[in-house]
């Protein structure tokens, strides 16, 4: 793994998308690495786009903020086109496959993350965790282990089994690409 | 959950388990962004621990009850950002005249006005300073990390209890609301100082005189039977309101010493790669860990830069400006998220010993490393 690498996670607010970069931060430190989360919203209550930022390191992490992201995860094209300008040259962008792709030069993956969670899961409130799966499934920057943990620990009591759901389809996902 | 003592934690969270951990009992304050998970938490915190909060009718009254369950022998705190900041002025300039030990976290957002809500700044250095009228001590430190919240909190009420000073925890946006790592110390290994009791052997309590010659009179409790007047008129050792050129001097005098006397003990501030350093960046808060990312890069070019973080704004370290004169430093550049407030308090102390740049950012965006290293290069041209 890199010593420093970036991972933002774009939606719309309500999303879940601030607990799940809460989330893989978690996961993170429970495999012994550092890890900073933060995210930016605007002044309104809800909606708009917002974003979830999360930094794992093998070393100390000063600056606190995502400047050249490796992996931007979006589940709403207008966050996906407000955030995707600063994707490292040779990064990942991985949306949801209701989106249209980008026409940019970017390796990117289409995933119905959100057809799952509504279809196969029947409820897109864990559209957040689905998309978590896929995330670590393709880029295996946290252990499985770690983050099944992370997100059982998380997510509210009476709902563990469907968020393990979750993150297994989204683990699915993933391996189909 | 992970492991109780490493954990991922918040910056305004870590600010509540500080607080908890130096002893609060009493929060009364009117949630505003990016200050309100402070609110938050400790409104669920405080009841389980026997301790009380209240969310009052706005910031003035906030900072009005935190005063009062200060007097009657709580350690209380109040959390806020800018334009609450503003309206509590009135009554820190009243706990600062009757010494009441207080805590006041200012967490900063864009200003001035309601500014740039959510988005951080560091623009209220001169406002904590000098925000309330009138001549009066105060003491401000400020966070860089998560942990250093949580470390800072109890050291803020620490302060505020040893010399009888609002103490304003001043941190921004960036720290307060970003979670990072974090290793919290054994309850056990924590230093707790409490306020100067009154002696059970003494009669006739002058609730301001100065009984040990420190500048710091023994505080008696509201209700443990010792009464006392409380005014914000100037007033002599009864507490009674007085307009007597002596006893005015006197106790402007013995308010400012307490504070001028014990510099040694309240200014901390950290030096990082400053042995052979020609150019030191002065900076404090979230912007030390920009210029921690810059000076990292730089050094590995070969460049002698150092760092000097302030942890306590005020009052100001003037010590640390003046070791930098008996070193190899000829460059200062003060790295703020403001118009440069500390720049020119650094300008000052410096007596033109230095050349001294100010990197400013005031756009509701942090100072990048980037930025910090493109300042460094165009600095050494000037040379």
């Amino acid at each position: 793994m890199n010593e420093r690498i970036e991972i933002r996670l774009g939606g719309s607010g309500g999303q879940g998308l601030i607990l799940a970069g809460i989330i893989l931060a978690e996961a993170a430190i429970l495999d012994g690495k550092n890890a900073v989360q933060s995210q930016s919203y605007g002044p309104e209550a809800r909606g708009g786009a917002s974003r979830s930022e999360v930094i794992i390191s093998n070393t100390s992490i000063d600056y606190p903020k995502v400047s050249k992201p490796d992996v931007f995860l979006a589940l709403t094209e207008e966050a996906m086109n407000k955030y995707k300008n600063d994707l490292k040259e040779n990064g990942l962008l991985i949306i949801d496959a209701s989106m249209e792709k980008p026409k940019d030069s970017y390796k990117i993956l289409s995933v119905p993350i959100l057809k799952t969670a509504q279809e196969k899961i029947g409820k897109v409130i864990v559209a957040n965790i689905v998309a978590l799966g896929t995330l670590i499934q393709v880029t295996e920057v946290v252990s499985k282990e770690s983050i099944e943990k992370a997100v059982l620990d998380r997510v509210p009591q009476g709902t563990e089994e469907l968020n393990k759901m979750a993150l297994y389809k989204g683990f699915e996902l993933g391996k189909s690409k | 959950m992970l492991s109780r003592k490493i954990m991922l934690m918040q910056g305004n969270e870590a600010c509540v388990e500080g607080a908890l951990a130096a002893g609060m009992r009493f929060f009364a304050g009117y949630p505003i962004t990016p200050s309100t998970e402070i609110a938050e938490i400790a409104a669920e915190r405080l009841p389980k621990v026997g301790g009380k909060f209240i969310q009052m009718e706005d910031e003035l009254a906030s900072m009005g009850a935190v005063v009062g369950a200060s007097l009657a022998g709580l350690k209380a705190m109040t959390a806020t950002s800018g334009p609450g900041f503003s309206l509590k002025q009135e009554n820190i300039g009243f706990a600062c005249l009757t010494e009441v030990p207080c805590v006041v976290v200012n967490v900063q957002r864009g200003g001035p006005s309601t500014g740039l809500p959510t988005l951080p700044a560091q623009g209220d250095v001169m406002q904590t300073r000098w925000g309330t009228h009138g001549d009066h001590p105060i003491i401000v430190i400020s966070p860089s990390s998560v942990r250093e919240v949580y470390d800072m909190t109890i050291r803020a009420f620490n302060l505020s209890e040893k010399y009888r000073v609002p103490c304003i925890l001043l941190m921004d946006e960036v720290v307060a609301h970003m979670r990072e790592r974090v290793e919290l110390p054994d309850k056990s290994s924590i230093d707790i100082i409490n306020r100067k009791k009154v002696a059970s052997t003494l009669s006739d309590y002058k609730p301001y005189m100065d009984y040990d010659s420190d500048g710091i009179p023994p505080m008696a409790n509201f209700g443990d039977g010792i009464p006392f007047h409380v005014t914000g008129l100037i007033h002599d050792i009864s507490g009674f309101p007085s307009t007597n050129p002596k006893v005015t001097e006197d106790l402007i005098n013995r308010l400012m010493n307490k504070i001028n006397n014990n510099i040694g003990d309240i200014i901390e501030y950290e030096k990082l790669y400053m042995e052979d350093a020609e150019t030191v960046i002065v900076t404090f808060g979230c912007t030390a860990r920009s210029v921690l990312s810059a000076i990292r890069v730089l050094r590995q070019e070969g460049l002698k830069i150092g760092m000097l973080r302030l942890k306590t704004i005020w009052p100001f370290a003037h010590i640390a400006i003046k070791e930098l004169m008996q070193s190899s430093v000829n460059t200062l550049i003060v790295a703020e998220m403001n118009y440069g407030q500390l720049l020119e308090t650094v300008k000052a102390s410096a007596e033109g010993a230095f050349r001294i740049y100010g990197l400013n950012k005031y756009n509701g965006e942090l100072i990048t490393p980037q930025e910090v290293i493109d300042k460094v290069r165009e600095v050494a041209e000037y040379a």
